[in-house]
């Protein structure tokens, strides 16, 4: 065990030394912490409408002060020109048209019914989704509005009240920073803690120094233990930036305890380390070692469900997602930090990660050898 | 020219002994692609609630009958207590918790108001906001179906019609995007690392004093990469059309033209990197986290650009990629014509030559 | 005389390609055994399978008494090597490399100390001590790896070619270091090119395309061949190799 230490002092000064890494595990996180969550903002607002109205009438008129005062839209643009409008859909200066063709308030007083044309820009599926739903529940409730009063006039019908009281709970205020930032962090970490591991063994590979450690007596499971530990300590410490960046700029204070967090990301670290550790006795040169991981985290990340929702994905992708062992990092981020949720509520989690982390680190020591 | 040649010849051998890199270069597009495709989606099926049913009565019942019956949400279990509540909240396993209250039939029947809470978990903003439109339609119709009115037909009547991508795919927005993200990757990162590797190896000196002109040298090595570029720009096109069903609309010529000069901006950027630095890790570190992270951040294909606070909006614009999204947008998914998308090409034209012209003079000093 | 290596028709094969074929030769102890080969004869195999970082496709060889199949990991505790890369880390200034390597052979700190502040005396590399190495020179290096590689007092020390690149007056002090290792008491097996630094050696071998074709002290060397110098020597055997790069 004495020797551990020997290589622990060394790669702490090695790591002190390489201005890259120390960038790596300062700027990079507290940089990416500020700038993502500013930017992976998908919260829907800025819905531009246009509204091409062919009738101007009265009726026609109260839709628009609907629309306008439903506070879901910004109004672009209000004319009578369908093309003219179809030409800013195209610029991508509106999402939305909204046409009241002409006649509307005749037919709609005449036949009963009247139809108007919702044209949506649907390259940006989240946004027409909502919007045209937006658009459609206002018209439903002006139809409402005109049933309630033409009935209330003729019959005394019953009608049923049901009032329904959403309660926001774990963030109360839908700040979608709040959601984000967690996930965010998980991300970091892994990613620092896997690019480092492995372009560190790779690099002592292709400068030709793993050599010299080979013809020693070093034990196996020593020398990666003194290549593991260190990286591990940068990983906790990545996370504790991370965690004070955002108490220091978003005001995220965990409402589940410090301990759990840092229980479960110091065996999530392993795992990670051991991932790292994996793909650099895979590869010979940095560059190699580089995609490699650089293919892996970019599979993650996607499948990790912090941009798009895990139950969102069809069944065959699910069960993909349940090998990537950030989904589950990201999991317990946001159970801890945004629901207090406790051991008992992670506990699967908490052993899927520590089985991870044993399978990598097993695969990865049988597969490096000191000898080939 | 023969001699740039033989240079290039030499280049790509390198290239494709390193079959590892290779197979990623070749198999990141393809993974994204089915991914973006097949495994991302934004749709909202089939939430775990839980009901604690406060009233026990068959209007209750028939209020959670027609709450699950659609498809949006599944009742996980029906509980007793508020502690209960909590714990399912607290394993992430249900994302919205309905509490039907006390007397809840009597009032229904009576015409009185009665409260029907809903409680939410809002950890995610976004899913929160639908599902509770969800249930609150549900509930609408439900109050409709209990009251006793004559049925009218509805009075206005919305026709939507959702242009470019009736089916409201992701894939108008993702593969553009990944084109430019595979193209960055390769161009800027993969031409950087290896151009410095030979510098730290010390076989670059060996190059430059070869009696050819120095920076033809690092042009013969930026070639292969631009070849694996637009086999991989085919790749995306051919999947995105044969896979995802998504037609190129517009020009085709026109298309690879705009490519090309995209993966030459990204090469001068790489060259740039590459002068600029004298170690693998230091130039990795740049490429990433100056190129392949703004990339993914500011081409507006992941994040909305307009969401953005302004500065951030204001930096998308120095961001090569942000404009070639929207060239590609525009011809693929728009089918629009070169005379729309002029000036995006102006400015990434103008771009590559100020990282060529940057690194052409850096190079100079270098030598001197 | 103690044989501190035997070998016994030691092979290696990469596929189809036979590195060192069948090669069979004793080391006595304090001897210094010079091997000798164009590149690409398979003198770096052989060297690599005797240290125990590259299994041996058939044939025996004992090192220090140790099996190179089954007892590597004590091989390893009697050995020193240096290999054709200069590998000690650049990023670490001459004591942390000593302090380092020293540690990881299990020495003490009393011991790493004293080895040390001798070390540094005998380099006369006080006034650099605690530079990184990617500053100094290369003679320099290559005198410090020499002297880490030794540092643990192993029976045997591994040379790959450690004087290449290095100018004459250096290579001449590199030299030096290894008579005064050898006077020690420790076996020094060493490759090289330079036919100067062949007659410094006990006894020498000359590889050919993998195979061993010639053994004996300089002088024997010489008369077999009807030659005047080694460089002659070399000639004879090497003008018809196949794998000369």
């Amino acid at each position: 065990m004495r020797t551990v230490r020997y290589l622990l002092v060394k790669e702490f000064k090695q790591i002190f030394r390489n201005r890259s890494i120390l960038a790596m595990i300062v700027v990079l996180p507290v940089m990416q912490l500020i700038v993502m969550p500013l930017a992976a903002d998908y919260e829907v607002k800025n819905i531009n409408l246009i509204i091409v109205d062919q009738d101007r009438s009265s009726k026609s008129e109260d839709l628009r002060t609907e629309a306008i005062s439903s506070g879901y839209f910004t109004l672009v643009d209000y004319g009578s020109d369908y093309k003219s409008a179809i030409q800013l859909l195209d610029k991508d200066k509106a999402d939305l048209i909204l046409e009241i063709p002409n006649g509307f308030e005749k037919r709609l007083i005449k036949e009963n019914s009247a139809q108007v044309l919702i044209a949506v820009n649907a390259i940006n599926g989240v946004k027409a989704n909502l919007g045209s739903a937006y658009l459609n529940n206002i018209i439903n409730r002006y139809n409402e509005q005109i049933k309630i009063s033409q009935s209330g006039s003729e019959t005394s019908a019953l009608i049923a009240k049901l009032d329904m009281v959403p309660k926001n709970r774990f963030n109360v205020y839908m700040n979608y920073r709040w959601f984000m930032v967690p996930g965010i962090l998980a991300i970091l970490v892994t990613m620092v803690g896997g690019f480092l591991t492995a372009l560190n063994i790779v690099k002592e590979k292709e400068i030709g120094t793993i050599e010299q450690i080979n013809v020693t007596p070093i034990k196996r499971r020593h020398f990666i233990l003194g290549k593991l530990l260190p990286f591990w300590i940068l990983g906790l410490f990545v996370f504790s930036v991370g965690m004070l960046v955002s108490y220091l700029v978003y005001g995220i204070v965990p409402s589940g305890s410090l301990l759990v967090l840092y229980v479960y990301v110091a065996i999530y670290l392993l795992a990670v380390l051991g991932l790292g550790l994996l793909v650099s006795t895979y590869s010979d040169t940095q560059q190699q070692a580089m995609f490699i991981m650089f293919f892996f985290m970019m599979v993650f990340i996607l499948m990790g469900g912090l941009f798009t929702p895990i139950e969102s994905m069809p069944d065959w992708a699910i069960v993909v997602s349940k090998f990537n062992p950030m989904s589950y990092f990201i999991q317990v981020m946001r159970m801890v930090i945004l629901k207090g949720s406790s051991f008992v509520h992670i506990q699967s989690q908490l052993f899927i990660t520590a089985l991870f982390g044993i399978v990598l680190n097993f695969w990865a020591i049988m597969n490096y050898s000191k000898r080939n | 020219m023969k001699r740039l040649l033989s240079f290039v010849k030499k280049e790509f051998k390198h290239v494709m002994r390193d079959r590892k890199t290779l197979l990623i270069l070749f198999g990141m597009p393809v993974v994204q692609i089915l991914i973006f495709g097949f495994a991302l989606s934004n749709e909202i099926k089939e939430s775990g609630i839980v009901v604690l049913d406060n009233s026990h009565s068959e209007t209750s019942r028939k209020f959670i009958e027609k709450v699950s019956s659609g498809h949006y949400f599944e009742v996980e279990n029906l509980i007793d207590d508020n502690a209960e509540l909590e714990n399912s909240f607290k394993e992430g396993k249900v994302k919205l918790a309905l509490v039907i209250p006390n007397h809840f039939e009597e009032r229904v029947l009576a015409g009185e108001p009665s409260n029907l809470q809903v409680v939410v978990d809002a950890s995610d903003p976004n899913t929160a906001t639908v599902l509770t439109n969800y249930i609150a339609a549900i509930s609408r119709d439900f109050q409709m179906q209990m009251s006793q009115l004559p049925v009218t037909p509805q009075l206005i009547q919305p026709e939507v019609r959702m242009l470019y991508n009736p089916q409201l795919k992701g894939a108008p927005n993702f593969v553009p995007g990944v084109m430019a993200l595979v193209l960055m990757l390769i161009c800027v990162m993969m031409t950087a690392v290896s151009i410095v590797r030979e510098k730290e190896t010390g076989t670059m000196e060996i190059l430059l004093v070869s009696p050819f002109h120095p920076f033809m040298v690092i042009m013969a090595k930026a070639i292969p990469y631009m070849f694996i570029s637009l086999l991989n720009v085919t790749t995306i096109l051919l999947l995105s059309v044969w896979v995802l069903d998504l037609p190129i609309n517009g020009s085709i010529l026109l298309l690879y033209a705009e490519s090309s000069l995209f993966i030459a901006a990204s090469l001068a950027i790489g060259i740039f990197i590459s002068i600029k630095t004298s170690s693998q890790q230091v130039a990795m570190l740049i490429s990433l986290m100056g190129m392949m992270l703004p990339t993914i951040l500011f081409s507006g294909f992941m994040f909305p650009i307009e969401n953005m606070p302004l500065p951030l909006q204001v930096i998308s614009n120095i961001i090569p990629a942000k404009w070639f999204y929207i060239i590609v947008k525009s011809i693929m998914i728009k089918g629009l014509g070169f005379s729309y998308i002029w000036k995006e090409t102006l400015i990434l034209f103008g771009m590559t030559l100020f990282f060529f012209l940057i690194s052409l003079k850096n190079f100079k000093i270098r030598l001197s | 005389m103690e044989k501190v290596i035997t070998a016994h028709q030691l092979t290696k094969k990469f596929g189809q390609f036979i590195a060192t074929n069948a090669i069979t030769f004793d080391v006595k102890a304090g001897e210094i055994f010079g091997f000798l080969g164009a590149n690409g004869a398979g003198k770096t195999t052989a060297m690599r399978m005797l240290c125990g970082l590259s299994k041996p496709s058939s044939g025996e060889a004992k090192i220090a008494g140790y099996d190179i199949y089954t007892q590597t990991e004590s091989i390893k505790q009697h050995i020193g090597y240096m290999s054709q890369k200069f590998s000690l880390y650049e990023d670490l200034t001459v004591t942390e490399n000593i302090r380092f390597f020293g540690g990881i052979y299990g020495l003490s700190q009393q011991q790493i100390k004293e080895k040390s502040d001798a070390l540094i005396q005998r380099l006369e590399l006080s006034s650099v001590a605690h530079t990184l190495l990617s500053s100094l020179p290369l003679g320099w290096k290559q005198k410090l790896a020499f002297s880490v590689a030794i540092l643990h007092e192993p029976k045997i020390v591994f040379l790959d070619e450690p004087t290449g690149g290095v100018d004459p007056v250096t290579r001449r002090q590199f030299w030096d270091l290894i008579y005064e290792a050898a006077a020690k008491g420790i076996t020094i097996f060493v490759t090289t090119h330079y036919m100067d630094e062949a007659e410094y050696c006990d006894r020498i071998s000359i590889m050919v395309d993998g195979k061993m074709e010639a053994l004996g002290t300089p002088l024997e060397l010489k008369q077999q061949f009807k030659a005047v110098t080694m460089d002659e020597v070399f000639y004879i055997l090497a003008r018809g190799a196949k794998r000369i790069e």
